[in-house]
């Protein structure tokens, strides 16, 4: 018997510390899963890598009536298999870290298929919860599914939910939170092998259930290794004496045929699990969906659909975003360059160089690039949302086959126009490790804003009224250099390989703001911190390279690389100036630009345009033009290379590719071009 | 039923008239039964619902390049190399 005084002291003890619940949520890709993730966690989410990945590890807080539950996003697989490095790192998160509640998200508008992923997580220890979404969508095409029939029949709660439109978030929450404190039984009902192999499988389990090593389930274990699971293989086969190993690589050996028997096996039970479920008289009638794909997805007028479509995404950014951009360039800039004299005039004149022309020079002039980022993501992530994005694959993917890749390559590139690191990033959505890799490596060649910008500054000092048609020759020339060596490449270094083509095409539904915000903030967020931190560093030592050792950039060692250089560069008819201009671009590509006005100094606007025109003969304007448009890509397309290869080769191999592109074209150009009479 | 075979350059006949998933037409309908050219391919597409048995239905076929099947209720896109390597058995039963 306590005393009332313990009592109250221990009662207060536990009000402070409130419990916690590790929280998972899982799913196949396209079921809605981060508009669900969003909702619950709301601004209150980390986005990081798994330890050691390049994968996106995203993770958050959310309440569970009195908890405070860590919610964590596994990576969208179909399965989990042992045979992509998403799927590894779903199912360890599960069996390791064994959270208390498992959510797996359905969807019911392709609920046979979204329900594969949970015949496979329904084997493992956690306790599950199935958020059914896309009830709507699934009653505009006329199927009708009963959570509580599916409930009953799968031994496990059932909560539809509609997440586009925080539709069932409440009760869904209500009932993880009944499962935590122990209030609903969870009894599952488990899926079975195809009866031919069920005293296979029974004898596996028997010749490994004692040497399964913890904290691995040993029937889950057995169902792997039938399947042919490689690193299921690999662990536990070593663990095994010598007969039991012996006997297990004889069955494993005649029955190699056995996955295609659990496949159908959890397929068998998915179809007595929504046989009753499920009511669909919509059967044969034409959907929404269909309506629309007759024509998105026919052969040809699909590309003049894409083409439309990309057409006005191009003309949003630029009608919307250069004149903020400008705003920002002339007036916020600005301002805060002036400011920041003002506040450092006292201090050395080499600090205030430091801020106004190194940092705020270098990164705000980046920075100004993020209103036309926005909108451009914005654009995007909205049409990823519809679910037209893998129309737009489908359609592509012909003309990508030239290059060894799939239309899900298309994608990523053309992100590229806008800026090339979204492009690099984008490329996360390729599942096989060599496309992504090639494409990577090609998405430089995507003429980005920067480039455009420099090109448009310039062009129209050297050829006046031909301007517009120089610009469109030189991306024309880097497009069809990227087409070029993406068939050099697949060739030469991925030997032609070529990944499987096969890709789930969801219903149109709604588009959700939220999801799209989310998508535009991470995209946002990440090349800021990029801006913030890789550029940062670099305009400092490119400003340092340009001012020291006597303060002015004639005499820099920016200066004395340029005129190291000059040899080459007079092979393309660039002086040491434009080589050094050249080389600050590496940061930014716009710094071209405000290098060559400190160059010429005096000159500025469109006075160093006219300037450089007196200068150099229109040969040269061209050929430099053509070096900075296929030049190495800047440092953060290259920093974000190095992230999303988890090597610090391929940008390497990048910058030599780009080099190389960029020092034979501008010699081919400039004696071409001198050849037709442009030269001096 | 006996169908003549559709003319296609570079057919395969398959024996017992089972054909390629690559040459029905569109709004044909077929039945699995087995996907040639490695496990790996073969798990894969098993995962997404081909497995021997599995109903589908022909949306869109133009002839080359990808091809559209529903398959399970769901729209999957598929490659045409990918869909020379699904033996299917015409028809529904």
């Amino acid at each position: 018997m306590m005393l009332r005084k313990d009592m109250v002291e221990n009662q207060a003890e536990m009000e402070v510390k409130a419990p916690t619940a590790l929280i998972g949520l899982a799913g196949q890709p396209n079921v809605g899963k981060s508009t669900l993730f969003n909702l619950l966690t709301g601004l209150n989410q980390h986005v990081g890598n798994w330890p050691g990945k390049t994968i996106e590890h995203r993770e958050g807080f959310c309440k569970i009536g009195e908890r405070e539950a860590r919610l964590v996003d596994l990576p969208g697989t179909y399965s989990l298999t042992a045979n992509s490095p998403e799927e590894l790192v779903a199912r360890e998160f599960v069996i390791r870290e064994q959270p208390d509640v498992l959510i797996a998200m359905v969807s019911a508008a392709s609920l046979e298929q979204s329900l594969y992923l949970v015949s496979e997580l329904i084997c493992l220890p956690a306790p599950l919860v199935i958020a059914l979404n896309m009830v709507d969508v699934a009653k505009q095409e006329g199927i009708l599914v009963e959570p509580d029939v599916l409930q009953a029949a799968i031994g496990v709660p059932v909560v539809p939910v509609i997440a586009a439109r925080a539709v069932g978030v409440r009760e869904l929450v209500a009932v993880v939170d009944q499962v935590l404190r122990g209030e609903v039984l969870v009894t599952p009902n488990l899926p079975d092998i195809r009866a031919d192999h069920r005293d296979v499988q029974r004898e596996v389990f028997r010749l490994i259930r004692d040497f399964v090593p913890e904290p691995y389930p040993a029937d889950w274990s057995a169902m792997k290794l039938l399947e042919g699971d490689e690193e299921m293989t690999g662990l536990i086969r070593p663990l095994l004496p010598p007969e039991n190993r012996a006997r297990l690589d004889r069955l494993l050996g005649q029955h190699e045929d056995a996955m295609l028997a659990i496949a159908s096996g959890r397929y068998e039970w998915i179809g007595r699990m929504i046989r009753a479920a499920v009511v669909n008289p919509g059967l044969g009638r034409i959907s929404l969906t269909d309506r629309i794909d007759k024509i998105a997805t026919h052969p040809q007028l699909g590309v003049l659909v894409l083409a439309g479509i990309l057409g006005l995404v191009f003309w949003l950014t630029f009608s919307l975003g250069a004149p903020i951009q400008k705003w920002m360039e002339t007036r916020l800039i600005a301002w805060m360059v002036e400011t920041t004299a003002q506040v450092l005039a006292p201090a050395p004149s080499w600090v205030s160089g430091l801020f106004t022309d190194g940092v705020l020079g270098g990164v705000g002039t980046v920075l100004t690039f993020v209103p036309i980022m926005v909108i451009f993501f914005t654009c995007f992530g909205l049409l990823e949302d519809i679910g037209y994005m893998t129309r737009a694959a489908y359609v592509m993917d012909n003309f990508m086959h030239m290059m060894g890749l799939h239309g899900t390559s298309f994608l990523p590139l053309f992100l590229g126009f806008g800026c090339n690191v979204p492009a690099v990033m984008g490329t996360r959505v390729i599942e096989s490790r060599s496309a992504r890799l090639l494409t990577i490596l090609i998405a430089p060649l995507v003429p980005c804003m920067a480039r455009m910008g420099v090109v448009a500054f310039i062009a129209p000092a050297f050829f006046g009224a031909q301007a517009t048609l120089v610009s469109w020759g030189l991306i024309l020339l880097s497009l069809i250099l990227l087409v070029l060596v993406g068939i050099v490449l697949s060739k030469l270094v991925f030997r032609g390989e070529q990944s499987a083509f096969i890709m789930e095409m969801p219903l149109y539904h709604i588009p959700n703001g939220r999801t799209i915000f989310m998508l535009v903030w991470h995209r946002t967020i990440s090349f800021v911190q990029k801006a913030g931190t890789v550029i940062l560093a670099f305009s400092v030592v490119v400003w340092a390279l340009s001012t020291l050792p006597h303060g002015e950039m004639q005499t820099s060692f920016m200066a004395q690389l340029g005129h190291l250089l000059a040899p080459v560069g007079r092979w393309m008819g660039l002086d040491w100036r434009l080589s050094v201009a050249l080389l600050s671009s590496f940061l930014a590509k716009e710094n071209a630009i405000a290098t060559l006005g400190v160059l010429f100094s005096n000159a500025e606007g469109s006075g160093l345009a006219d300037a450089m025109a007196a200068v150099y003969p229109p040969a040269s304007g061209l050929a430099f033009l053509t070096v900075t448009m296929l030049f190495i890509p800047c440092a953060a397309t290259l920093s974000v290379i190095r992230t999303e290869t988890g090597s610090r080769a391929w940008p390497l191999v990048s910058v030599i590719i780009m080099l190389a592109l960029s020092t034979l074209s501008g010699v081919v150009v400039f004696h071409l071009a001198t050849a037709l009479g442009m030269g001096a | 039923m006996f169908r003549f075979p559709q003319r296609h350059p570079k057919h395969e006949r398959q024996p017992g008239g089972e054909t390629l998933l690559s040459d029905l037409q569109e709004g044909e309908e077929g039945r699995v039964v087995r996907v040639q050219g490695g496990h790996r391919l073969e798990n894969r597409m098993a995962v997404l619902g081909f497995t021997p048995g599995a109903q589908l239905s022909v949306i869109q076929n133009p002839g080359f390049g990808p091809l559209i099947v529903s398959l399970r209720g769901t729209r999957i896109a598929l490659g045409r190399q990918e869909s020379k390597k699904v033996v299917i058995t015409r028809g529904t039963a």
